[in-house]
């Protein structure tokens, strides 16, 4: 299938004047002697993106993950190279861009709309439900510059999902607003994702991107550096985010873009169990029960570097627990050929109301070979029996003195 | 496979090409309207006369030039207001919109450096607000006309629709070059109020054509140099058509006030001519326009 966004062989230089000199006299005055250094901002950047794919740009501050993203977006021009994109795109660079604070909600959506590239008559028909999902109907007649920062971010994030574009590109706007605001921006790019739209954002969440991309790209000071499945990329931008370590894992081996951890099929998870007290006569544990994971595993033939690693994530995608059997310094005896069990028994789960999910994956002990890995396939579903709220249960203690 | 919204492909380079963002422009023409309605309801929000300022501007204008050209200086002129207003309109035009192009870009920095559109957009909405206050102001004039039963000559009403369609280009030309330059001198907007100060002094609004083409034809030069001025060649079409006069009597004088021997094809001839200009220019203010583009949200 042809690719809907093509990037290729893309470059940004940035000329970073060591002073800004906007006025004629300053100009004249330093013609053709304003100092100044190259930034390459990105260095030979290719990418090709499917259409109905997700993708995820995972990088440190300033390793130029926004630029490709403005660039994609065509608010920069790259300085070599070009992109082609197909279809209509929409860019949540920042919610409400566009307002104009002197005109009502209702002038600013057709505003702010044909801004993102829409005609009017799509605009009317769109109209009542960009209000109803900005929950702005009591609202909308009254001049935006009088609403609160969360009702102009609603507004603005109403618009631009609202305009049905075949190319998503999001920075970071999921960051802002409340939870259920967050919530809902989620449901409407996983809603995206099973529309077969296509996909792009930028994000510091390595979890985020396990969680809804396809593929993931990792930037390192302009260069890209890992452009691949989500696990891995996030693998290798944490290894980047640590200075000094990052290439420390293969020494002598000089492709960066080898550095990612290698596939290796000896060895399979068969199934996974999960066990707790109530297992066959309710659906559910009670908090504070224990709980058995089971793994069976297949070995084609021996396999001697092994570690067994677990993940529970919370509904939302926050990653609550991991460890391996590196990390526990638990030994795992050579393993196979036929097939074997490893079971993570926790004595209690302590998280209060909901569900849970599990991921699990079998690696080398310095998890540079994967050999399998199952992500957030399983699950468990906890129910608080008693009245504490939060999410997770802590046993207190209450002592009161004094007021005599 | 879903049907995608829109099959348009769109290449993003340092230097995209002159058709290809002409097809943009023209995809978004839309958003100028959009643009030239929000500019209008802004300015004339919490206002109690609102679109009525954009009509008092010529009539006191009127009001100041008829008291000192007519009343204090003397010049004569028969049916001054007509005369005057004729010019006045086209230059009102062209300043105000050559003025908020300019400013255009750097005004709406907000929106260069967070969403995707064809920048030239922005100057486009500029010239496109100041076109709804030149039939506001031609209100003005209608109305005037109507109450002094004052005969206009229907044939070079035609002329009318070429000279505000050069009008037109000659401006957003000359204002999408303006606006890519101010982004980066911003010089640029105050240097053209002092231009336009003088240009319009240059131009033959409130004296007439023959004032000035007459001391040229005196001293032997050419008075085509005076249509080197394109506002002129505009100027006079309308003139020629709405005042209707060539020679003006006032008791035992008469005024030169058009040049004597011209037909519409001298106008017409004129017109082409500041076309042809307006087309090159354009292409130039394009050109710049798309070259210093690729930094204007580095710049802003």
């Amino acid at each position: 299938m042809a690719s809907v966004v093509e990037v290729v062989d893309v470059s940004k230089r940035f000329r970073l004047y060591h002073a800004k000199y906007d006025s004629l006299k300053e100009r004249v005055i330093h013609f053709g002697r304003i100092p100044f250094d190259d930034f390459w901002a990105l260095t030979d950047i290719d990418l090709e993106i499917a259409p109905g794919e997700t993708l995820g740009l995972l990088g440190a501050n300033g390793s130029g993950k926004s630029t490709l993203l403005k660039c994609i977006a065509g608010i920069l021009q790259p300085t070599t190279g070009h992109i082609r994109t197909v279809g209509r795109l929409a860019a949540l660079l920042e919610l409400g861009a566009g307002f104009h604070p002197e005109l009502t909600g209702r002038e600013n959506v057709f505003l702010n709309a044909s801004i993102l590239g829409l005609s009017k008559r799509e605009i009317t028909r769109r109209f009542d439900e960009i209000v109803a999902f900005a929950e702005l109907e009591a609202f909308i007649d009254n001049q935006v510059k009088y609403y609160s920062s969360g009702m102009y971010v609603r507004l603005g994030f109403a618009v631009a999902v609202n305009m049905e574009p075949d190319i998503l590109l999001v920075d970071e706007v999921l960051a802002v607003g409340d939870e259920s605001f967050q919530r809902k921006c989620l449901d409407r790019v996983r809603q995206f994702q099973r529309d077969g739209r296509t996909i792009v954002f930028v994000t510091h969440g390595a979890d985020l991107v396990r969680q809804i991309c396809d593929r993931a790209a990792v930037l390192d000071h302009g260069h890209m550096v890992e452009l691949g499945l989500p696990g891995d990329a996030v693998r290798v931008y944490r290894e980047h985010l640590l200075p000094g370590e990052a290439y420390a894992e293969e020494p002598g081996e000089g492709d960066v873009a080898d550095a990612g951890p290698r596939r290796d099929a000896r060895l399979r998870i068969a199934s996974v169990a999960l066990e707790h007290p109530g297992t066959g006569s309710r659906p559910y544990l009670l908090s504070g029960e224990p709980l058995s994971v089971r793994v069976r595993f297949e070995a084609l033939e021996r396999v001697d570097d092994v570690s067994f690693g677990i993940a529970i994530y919370d509904a939302a995608g926050k990653h609550l627990h991991g460890t391996n059997t590196r990390i526990l310094d638990v030994p795992v005896a050579p393993v196979g050929p036929g097939p074997g069990e490893v079971c993570f028994a926790f004595d209690r789960i302590p998280f209060l109301d909901g569900t849970y999910l599990v991921t699990l994956g079998v690696t080398t002990a310095d998890e540079g070979t994967v050999y399998d890995w199952r992500e957030q396939q399983d699950s468990f579903e906890v129910m608080n029996p008693g009245r504490t709220f939060g999410l997770v249960e802590l046993p207190v203690r209450v002592e009161v003195s004094g007021g005599g | 496979m879903r049907q995608r919204a829109t099959e348009s492909t769109r290449v993003i380079t340092a230097r995209p090409g002159l058709g290809q963002r002409l097809r943009e422009i023209w995809r978004y023409r839309e958003l100028v309207a959009n643009l030239v309605r929000t500019e209008l309801k802004v300015k004339y929000k919490n206002s109690a006369l609102g679109f009525v300022w954009s009509m008092l501007n010529p009539a006191l204008y009127l009001a100041v030039f008829y008291i000192v050209f007519q009343l204090v200086l003397g010049s004569g002129i028969p049916a001054f207001a007509i005369f005057l207003l004729s010019g006045l309109l086209v230059w009102n035009f062209f300043s105000t919109a050559l003025s908020g192009a300019t400013g255009s870009v750097v005004a709406n920095s907000s929106l260069v450096k967070k969403v995707y559109f064809p920048r030239e957009i922005l100057a486009l909405a500029a010239v496109g607000a100041s076109l709804v206050h030149f039939f506001l102001q031609g209100i003005v004039l209608v109305v005037a006309l109507l109450a002094f039963r004052y005969q206009v000559s229907p044939g070079y009403c035609l002329l009318i629709v070429p000279a505000l369609l050069v009008l037109l280009l000659f401006t957003a030309a000359l204002g999408i070059l303006l606006a890519s330059i101010n982004v980066y001198v911003r010089d640029a907007q105050h240097l053209l109020e002092l231009v336009l100060l003088a240009w319009f002094w240059m131009t033959p609004i409130v004296y007439q054509y023959r004032l000035v083409a007459d001391k040229f034809t005196g001293r032997g030069w050419s008075t085509d140099l005076l249509l080197l001025n394109p506002i002129t060649s505009i100027v006079l079409v309308f003139q020629r058509a709405i005042y209707n006069r060539v020679e003006a009597v006032n008791g035992e004088t008469v005024i030169p006030i058009l040049p004597a021997d011209a037909g519409a094809g001298w106008y017409l001839r004129n017109l082409l001519i500041v076309g042809a200009i307006s087309l090159v220019l354009g292409w130039f203010a394009m050109a710049t326009f798309r070259r210093l583009e690729a930094n204007f949200a580095e710049e802003l």
